[in-house]
C-alpha cells in the first residue's frame, strides 16, 4: 500500500486536510502518516474515502472528526471531541482521550485504549465506542443510539437522559444519571460485547460487564418528574 | 337589556387588579391544573419597543432624494467576506431564518426554498438536519450546526453553501430546542435518531465545545472540513449582545446572526419567550457597537432577526448597521399562518373549526407546538400538511419578499441612497424615550440620545 508522509513541523494541517479531501478520494485505499502533530487541532477531519491516517504523536481537538469510511490511528493521546460526529470508519486512540470523545457519532467505531474524559459519547447517535480504561462524568449524556463499552470505571451521572443507546461497564459506576438503569445482559448483549471487544482488541469476559439502558420514563412530559427534566 | 347582558355590563364597572389581571389569573389556574409550564410557539407577545418606534428623516433641503422610478437602488448583499473563499451573494438583504423540518412540514420547506431562490436569497435549515426537498429547492442554503446535532451529516456540510453554528435563539437564549411527541413522526424521528412519538428535548449546549476559545477551534474544524470555502455564521440569542458579538468575532465567525426576543419558535416554555432576552432594537445597537469597537464593521457581516416584519423594519435595521435581516414569523404569516382560510386547488376553505378545536382563533394562534396547525404549516400530519400547497405558498412568499424589498428601496431613495446598504443611523430618529435609548438614535426633534455620554 502506498504510504505518504506529512510532517506537520513543515506542512500546515490545512494542506494535509486538503490532500485528504481532494487527492485521497481519487486514489485507491492508501496510507498517510502524519509526523510531528504536536497537538495540532483538526487533524484528518471530514475524511470521505477509505484512506488510513496514522498520527505519530498527540493530536489536538476534533482529530478524525466527522469521519466517513476513513481510518484514523493516533499513536498518542487525543484532545477534545476526537471522532466527533463520525458517520462510519474507525478512529483509534492508542493513548488517552479528552472530553466529548465520540460526541454525536452517527456510526463507525471509536476505540480509546486509555481513559476518556468528561462526556464521552455525549449525544451518541448510532456509533460504537470502546474505552479500554475509565470514562469521566456525564458520559453518554442524552445518548440516542449506538453502543458504548467501558472496560474500566464510569464517573457520575452515567447515561443521563439516555434514549436508546446501550452502555456496558466492566468496573464501578460512580452514579447513574436520570432515567438510566442497570439491566440484565441478554444473549444479544453478549454477542454485541464479544464483537466490539474483539474489534477493539480487548479480551475481557463479556459476562463481566454490566448493562445500562434507559428506563424510558422521561420520554413524555410528566408533572411528577420535577427537576429530572 | 336582558338579565345576562346587564350582568356582563356590570363587570365593566368593576375594578380589575393590575397585578392579578385576567391573564395572570388564567396563568395561575393553568399551573394549578397541569403542574407543568406552558409550552407554545411564536415569539414574545408583550408590548416591546420595536422598529415602529423609529422614523426616517427623508431627504429635503439638506439632502438630495433619488427618483423612485428612474434611479437605481442596489440591494445586492454579500455575506462571509472575512475568511470564506466562497462568500454568499444575495440579490436582496432579506433572508429566511432557520426553521426545522419537524417544526415545519416538508411542503413548507419546499415553498421556502422555491420563493427564496426566485427572489435571490437564502434559506436556512433547522434542528433536525437537511431534507433533500429543501436542498433541491434552495439555490443558497445555510446549514445549521446545533447543540443537538440531530441529523448532522458531513455530506450535508459539504452540500451546504454556508454553515451557521447556533449558540442560541431569541425566543429562548440558554434553552434547547423542543419538539413535542405529536410532531415526532416516523420521518422526523428517523432523521433525528429518536423513537417516534417521544417529547424531544434537545440539548442547550454543544456536545463538543464549551466556551469561545473552544468555539474558535470548532469553527476551524468546519473550515478545515470544507477547505475554507464556506462562510461560517454564528447565531446568538440576544442577551449580553455586546460581549457575545465580540466573542463571536474572536472565535472567527464570518457572519454573526443576532436574534432578538421577538424572534419566534415552534415550541418553547412561555416563561422563556416572554422573560429571557432583550428586544431586537437594543440587541442590534449593541451588536453594531461591538463590531465598531473592534473595527470589524463591514468585515464581519451582521444579520438581525426577531420581529422584522416589513420593508420599513428592514430599512431601519440596515440603517442601524445590519447587513441583512432574517425573517421567520413574517414568512409563515405570508404562507397563511393565523389566516381564516387555507387554499386548496384554487378554493379558500375555512379553518375556523380547527382553530376552535385547539382552543384558539385566527390572529391569536401560537399552537405550533401541537402539530395541529389549522393551515398546514407547522405540522407533520399527513392530512393537515396538504393544506399548504408548495407552489401557492411559494408565490405568496415571493410576493411578500418582493414587497419588503420594494419598500426598502423606496425608503432608501427617499433618504438619497443609491444602495440600501448606504442607509445610516443618521437617517433615523426615535419617537419614544425607550427606543431612543435602546437604538441609540436621538429623540425626534432633539439631539438627545438617552444614556449617551
Amino acid at each position: 500500500m502506498e504510504n505518504l508522509t506529512f510532517d506537520l513541523a513543515q506542512t500546515r494541517v490545512s494542506d494535509l486536510n486538503r490532500y485528504l479531501h481532494v487527492e485521497a478520494v481519487k486514489k485507491p485505499a492508501h496510507k498517510v502518516t502524519v509526523k510531528n502533530p504536536d497537538g495540532a487541532h483538526n487533524i484528518a477531519v471530514g475524511l470521505d474515502s477509505p484512506v488510513e491516517v496514522e498520527v505519530i504523536g498527540h493530536a489536538g481537538y476534533y482529530a478524525g472528526g466527522m469521519n466517513k469510511t476513513g481510518k484514523v490511528i493516533i499513536k498518542g493521546s487525543a484532545g477534545t471531541g476526537v471522532g466527533e460526529n463520525m458517520m462510519s470508519g474507525v478512529v483509534h486512540v492508542r493513548g488517552f482521550a479528552s472530553n466529548g470523545a465520540g460526541a454525536s457519532a452517527h456510526g463507525g467505531l471509536l476505540i480509546i485504549d486509555g481513559d476518556a474524559g468528561l462526556r464521552c459519547g455525549i449525544s451518541l447517535k448510532g456509533g460504537d465506542i470502546v474505552v479500554g480504561g475509565s470514562v469521566g462524568s456525564f458520559s453518554a449524556f442524552m445518548a440516542q443510539a449506538g453502543r458504548m463499552v467501558i472496560c474500566g470505571d464510569a464517573g457520575d451521572a452515567l447515561g443521563d437522559s439516555l434514549y436508546e443507546a446501550i452502555l456496558y461497564v466492566r468496573g464501578d459506576i460512580k452514579s447513574l444519571g436520570a432515567d438510566a438503569q442497570i439491566q440484565p445482559l441478554t444473549e444479544t448483549d453478549i454477542t454485541s460485547l464479544t464483537d466490539l471487544l474483539q474489534q477493539a482488541g480487548f479480551n475481557h469476559d463479556p459476562k463481566s460487564f454490566k448493562k445500562v439502558a434507559s428506563r424510558r420514563e422521561l420520554y413524555h412530559w410528566n408533572a411528577d418528574a420535577n427537576q429530572e427534566y | 337589556m336582558d338579565a345576562k347582558t346587564t350582568q356582563q355590563a356590570r363587570h365593566l364597572t368593576l375594578e380589575e387588579s393590575y397585578g392579578y389581571d385576567r391573564k395572570t389569573l388564567d396563568y395561575i389556574r393553568k399551573a394549578a391544573a397541569h403542574g407543568l409550564y406552558e409550552i407554545r410557539g411564536m415569539g414574545a407577545k408583550r408590548k416591546l419597543p420595536n422598529f415602529d418606534d423609529l422614523v426616517f428623516l427623508g431627504a429635503s433641503m439638506s439632502r438630495y432624494a433619488l427618483e423612485g422610478y428612474r434611479e437605481k437602488c442596489a440591494t445586492k448583499t454579500v455575506l462571509g467576506t472575512r475568511f470564506a473563499k466562497k462568500p454568499i451573494e444575495l440579490d436582496i438583504p432579506i433572508t429566511i431564518a432557520g426553521m426545522s423540518f419537524g417544526a415545519l412540514s416538508a411542503n413548507v420547506k419546499e415553498a421556502l426554498g422555491r420563493a427564496a431562490s426566485e427572489v435571490g436569497t437564502s434559506t436556512t435549515t433547522g434542528d433536525g438536519g437537511m431534507t433533500p426537498e429543501e436542498r433541491q429547492s434552495s439555490k443558497t442554503l445555510v446549514y445549521q450546526c446545533l447543540p443537538s446535532r440531530y441529523g448532522f451529516n458531513p455530506d450535508d456540510v459539504r452540500r451546504a453553501d454556508a454553515i451557521e453554528v447556533v449558540i442560541g435563539q431569541g425566543a429562548k437564549p440558554g434553552g434547547g430546542g423542543m419538539l413535542l411527541g405529536q410532531k415526532v413522526s416516523q420521518r422526523v424521528a428517523g432523521m433525528r435518531t429518536l423513537p417516534a412519538g417521544v417529547d424531544q428535548r434537545s440539548a442547550c449546549r454543544h456536545p463538543d465545545w464549551t466556551g469561545p476559545d473552544d468555539l474558535a477551534i470548532k469553527i476551524q474544524e468546519l473550515r478545515e472540513m470544507t477547505d475554507w470555502e464556506k462562510p461560517i455564521y454564528v447565531k446568538v440569542g440576544a442577551t449580553r449582545t455586546f460581549n457575545d458579538v465580540k466573542l463571536a468575532v474572536h472565535s472567527g465567525a464570518d457572519v454573526i446572526v443576532v436574534d432578538g426576543m421577538q424572534g419566534g419558535t415552534a415550541a418553547t416554555q412561555t416563561c422563556f419567550i416572554e422573560h429571557i432576552g432583550i428586544p431586537t432594537l437594543a440587541a442590534l445597537r449593541q451588536a453594531v457597537d461591538a463590531l465598531e469597537d473592534l473595527d470589524m464593521k463591514g468585515k464581519v457581516q451582521l444579520i438581525i432577526s426577531g420581529g422584522v416584519r416589513s420593508g420599513p423594519d428592514v430599512a431601519k435595521a440596515l440603517a442601524m448597521g445590519a447587513d441583512a435581516v432574517a425573517i421567520g414569523q413574517g414568512v409563515m404569516i405570508a404562507l397563511g399562518c393565523n389566516g381564516d382560510t387555507y387554499g386548496q386547488k384554487g378554493k379558500h376553505l375555512s379553518a375556523l373549526d380547527d382553530y376552535a378545536a385547539l382552543g384558539t382563533a385566527p390572529g391569536f394562534c401560537h399552537h405550533c407546538h401541537t402539530g395541529q396547525c389549522p393551515v398546514g404549516i407547522t405540522t407533520q400530519d399527513e392530512i393537515l400538511e396538504q393544506r399548504l400547497e408548495p407552489a401557492v405558498g411559494a408565490k405568496h412568499l415571493k410576493n411578500y419578499l418582493k414587497t419588503l424589498n420594494m419598500e426598502l428601496t423606496t425608503i432608501a431613495r427617499a433618504c438619497g441612497k443609491q444602495n440600501v446598504h448606504h442607509l445610516e443611523k443618521e437617517d433615523l430618529v426615535a419617537l419614544t424615550l425607550e427606543s431612543a435609548a435602546m437604538a441609540g438614535v436621538p429623540l425626534a426633534g432633539t439631539s438627545w440620545i438617552p444614556g449617551s455620554r
